[in-house]
C-alpha cells in the first residue's frame, strides 16, 4: 500500500505538482503496480537468474566514430530562455 | 564547415609543429581535404605505394582546432597505434564528438538531449578502455554486467537520470599499490553548469547558463576500499593513479579540465577504534593538493565536533579552494533517493574473450613494474627509478633514449634524463623545445668520453631546449659555442704550469698540506680553458706538477 506520504514524497523527487485528487487516484494506482510486484514475489524463482532485460541480446555496441552534432540554432530552438549559447535555466543553488 | 583553404593549412600547419622524431620517421605526409565521406568520417590515415597520405574530410570539421585534432589521431594510425591506444572520440552513449572549451551546445544530439523516443547505444570505445582500466587495477571483470538509471531532478541532466552501473558493475576488487579496490563502473557524465548570480536583483533570482558538450562523456568511476588513512597519503594515492590511467593511454587524465575528477568519503574513529567512525564526502577537489586540503579541513570538522560531543552526520559537502572551505550542499534528504533501476534501453555487457585478450594486450607496462624493471635489470638506485617510472614522459623519454643509446650506460643516461633534462625542461616550462632522444644521447656519449666537461654537456642540453636558440644538433653546437674540451694532454699541462706560476701562494699551501687551497690554481686553469677542461684531470695535473702524487 502507497500511502499519501509516499506519493508526495515521489512526486516531489519528480518535481511534479500534484493536487489532493491526484494523490489519492495516485495513491490507489501505485498500489495496484506493488499489489502486482508482490503476487510475482510469491512464484518459486529458486535457480531463475534475476531478468534485466527481456531480448536474447548482450554487447550491443557502437563504433567510436563521430558523427555530426546539431545546429546549436535547432538545438536551443525549445529553450524558453536561451543566453549565451547556452540554455539559461532558475539557478538550481538559489 | 571549414573552407578548404582553411582546412589544408589546418592540417599542414599541424604537421609541421609535429615534434622532430615524429616527422623524421613519417617523412613527407599528402594532406588531401574532400568534402564528406559516406559515413561521416572524420579523417582517413591512407598510404598508397610508399606515399603517407591523410585524407580530411570538410564537412565534419567546424574550425582549425579540429583539424588539427584529426591530423593528431590519424598520425597515431601511421604509428601502428590501434584505435584503443587514442583517447575515444565521441560520447559514451552517441556520436557526439567529446570536447573542451569549445562553444556552448555545439556538440549535441536528440540523443544526449534527452528528446523523446532516442535510444542510446553503448561506445564501443569507452568499454575497451574502461576493462584496459579494470586489467590494470586487477580487478575481476564481470562476466556480465548491467546498466543502471540513477534518477535525479537537475538541470544538468536532461533524462531526470544519469546512465550507470549499480549492483552488477563492470568489475569488481582490486588493488594499486597497498590500496584495495572495490569496483569499476561506466557511466555518463552530467552537462555544465554555469552559475550566474544577478547582482541588483532580489535572492533567489539568480540563474545558470546549460552547456550540454560534456553531457555524455564516458566515465570511468573508481571506488577505493577505506585504506587511505590520511590527507597526504590520499593526494600519493590519487597521483598514482593518474600515473596509471595515463600510462594506459585511455585518457589525459587531466584534472584541470575535468577529465579526472576525485570525491573523497571521509571518517575518523577514536585511536584503537575498530569501526570506522560515520563518513562525509567531499566534491569538487579538482586539484592533488585541493584533495589534500579538503581532506584535511574535514578531519579537522570532524574531530572537533566529536571532541564537543557531537555526531558526525552523513552528508556530502562541496569545497571551496578559493576559502579551503566546505559548504553543505543543498537537499541532502534527498541526495541519496536514486531510484535506481535496470536501464530498460541498453542490454546487457559481456565482455568476450575476445575483449578481454585485447584489453590485456593492450595493457602497457604500468608505473610500479616500471620501477621494479629499473632496479633489477637496469640497476638504477631506486629514487632514479621511481621519478622515471612515475613520470610517464620522462619515462617514455628515457625508453626511447635506451632504444639508441648504443653503447652509453643505462644509469648514465637515466641520470642526465632524470637530472639535467627534467630540471631543464622545468625551466623553459611549456614553451621549451622538445629533445630527440638520440641528441641527448650524444650529449652523454660526448661527456662519458670526456670530449665535453659535464657543465658543457648541460649547456648543449639547455641549447637544445632553449627555444630562442637557433635550432642545430649537440654537434654543431659544440663547435659554435667551442665547447670541446682540452683534451690536449700537453696544451693542458702548460695551462696548468702557468697557473701555478700564476697562484704561488696557493701552490704552497697545497704542498704544505692543505688540499683545499687547490681553489684558486683550478679557478686559473678553468678561467684561461673557458671550463672545458676536465675538473678531475685539471686536480690531478696540478697534484702531478707539485710533486705530491
Amino acid at each position: 500500500m502507497i500511502d499519501r506520504k509516499q506519493v508526495l514524497h515521489v512526486g516531489r523527487l519528480a518535481r511534479l505538482e500534484l493536487t489532493d485528487d491526484e494523490v489519492d487516484r495516485m495513491s490507489g494506482e501505485l498500489s495496484t503496480i506493488l499489489d502486482h510486484v508482490e503476487r510475482m514475489n510469491q512464484l518459486d524463482l529458486e535457480g531463475v537468474e534475476p531478468t534485466s532485460h527481456i531480448v536474447p541480446l548482450e554487447n550491443v555496441l557502437r563504433a567510436d566514430e563521430p558523427r555530426p552534432s546539431w545546429p546549436r540554432e535547432q538545438v536551443l530552438e525549445p529553450a524558453p530562455d536561451p543566453a549565451e549559447g547556452a540554455f539559461r535555466v532558475p539557478s538550481p543553488q538559489a | 564547415m571549414i573552407s578548404e583553404e582553411e582546412c589544408r593549412e589546418a592540417a599542414e600547419l599541424a604537421l609541421d609543429q609535429l615534434p622532430l622524431w615524429v616527422r623524421e620517421k613519417i617523412g613527407n605526409v599528402a594532406v588531401i581535404v574532400e568534402d564528406s565521406h559516406p559515413r561521416h568520417l572524420m579523417g582517413i590515415y591512407d598510404p598508397v605505394g610508399g606515399v603517407q597520405r591523410i585524407v580530411i574530410f570538410r564537412d565534419t570539421h567546424p574550425n582549425a582546432a579540429e583539424v588539427r585534432k584529426t591530423v593528431l589521431h590519424e598520425i597515431g594510425h601511421y604509428f601502428g597505434m590501434g584505435e584503443e591506444q587514442l583517447q575515444a572520440r565521441t560520447k559514451m552513449f552517441c556520436g557526439c564528438e567529446l570536447s573542451f572549451g569549445d562553444r556552448p551546445n555545439t556538440h549535441t544530439c536528440p540523443v544526449c538531449l534527452a528528446h523523446p523516443g532516442v535510444l542510446p547505444v553503448i561506445n564501443e570505445q569507452a568499454v575497451r578502455y574502461a576493462l584496459q582500466i579494470a586489467l590494470a587495477l586487477e580487478s575481476e571483470v564481470a562476466p556480465r554486467s548491467i546498466f543502471h538509471r540513477k534518477n535525479y531532478f537537475y538541470p544538468d541532466n536532461p533524462k531526470g537520470y544519469q546512465i550507470s552501473q549499480y549492483d552488477i558493475p563492470l568489475a569488481r576488487g582490486g588493488w594499486l599499490g597497498d590500496v584495495r579496490i572495490h569496483r569499476v563502473h561506466l557511466e555518463e557524465d552530467a552537462a555544465k553548469l554555469t552559475h550566474v548570480g544577478e547582482s541588483g536583483r532580489i535572492h533567489g533570482s539568480a540563474t545558470s547558463l546549460v552547456d550540454f558538450n560534456r553531457g555524455g562523456t564516458p566515465l570511468v568511476e573508481i571506488v577505493t576500499e577505506p585504506d587511505l588513512r590520511d590527507p597526504a597519503e590520499a593526494r600519493e594515492w590519487a597521483q598514482l593513479l593518474r600515473t596509471t590511467v595515463k600510462q594506459l593511454g585511455v585518457s589525459d587524465v587531466n584534472m584541470e579540465e575535468g577529465s579526472l575528477r576525485c570525491d573523497a568519503n571521509v571518517s575518523v574513529r577514536r585511536a584503537g577504534a575498530e569501526q570506522l567512525g560515520t563518513k562525509t564526502e567531499l566534491k569538487n577537489m579538482n586539484s592533488f593538493r585541493f584533495l589534500e586540503r579538503g581532506i584535511a579541513a574535514e578531519l579537522e570538522r570532524q574531530t572537533a565536533l566529536l571532541e564537543a560531543g557531537g555526531q558526525v552526520e552523513q552528508e556530502t559537502f562541496h569545497f571551496d579552494p578559493r576559502t579551503a572551505s566546505l559548504t553543505p550542499l543543498r537537499s541532502k534528504e534527498y541526495a541519496h533517493d536514486y531510484r535506481y533501476f535496470p536501464e530498460p534501453d541498453l542490454v546487457p555487457l559481456a565482455p568476450t574473450e575476445e575483449m578481454l585478450r585485447h584489453a590485456r594486450e593492450a595493457l602497457p607496462e604500468l608505473p610500479a613494474e616500471r620501477r621494479e624493471r629499473y632496479e633489477a635489470e637496469l640497476g638504477l638506485p631506486e629514487v632514479t627509478a621511481r621519478q622515471l617510472a612515475f613520470d610517464a614522459q620522462l619515462g617514455d623519454f628515457f625508453e626511447r633514449a635506451l632504444a639508441v643509446a648504443d653503447g652509453v650506460e643505462p644509469g648514465v643516461l637515466a641520470n642526465w634524463v632524470a637530472g639535467e633534462l627534467s630540471a631543464a625542461q622545468r625551466h623553459f616550462g611549456p614553451d621549451g623545445r622538445e629533445v630527440d632522444p638520440a641528441h641527448l644521447v650524444a650529449v652523454a656519449r660526448m661527456v662519458v668520453e670526456k670530449r665535453i666537461t659535464h657543465a658543457s654537456g648541460r649547456e648543449v642540453l639547455h641549447t637544445l631546449i632553449d627555444p630562442g636558440s637557433s635550432v642545430g644538433d649537440p654537434e654543431e653546437i659544440v663547435k659554435a659555442r667551442q665547447l670541446a674540451a682540452v683534451s690536449d694532454a700537453s696544451e693542458l699541462e702548460a695551462i696548468v704550469e702557468r697557473a701555478i706560476e700564476a697562484e704561488p701562494a696557493a701552490a704552497e699551501k697545497v704542498k704544505a698540506g692543505n688540499p683545499k687551497a687547490i681553489g684558486p690554481i683550478v679557478g686559473a686553469v678553468m678561467r684561461e680553458t673557458n671550463g672545458r677542461a676536465d675538473g678531475g684531470e685539471v686536480m690531478r695535473l696540478i697534484r702531478e706538477q707539485l710533486g705530491l702524487d
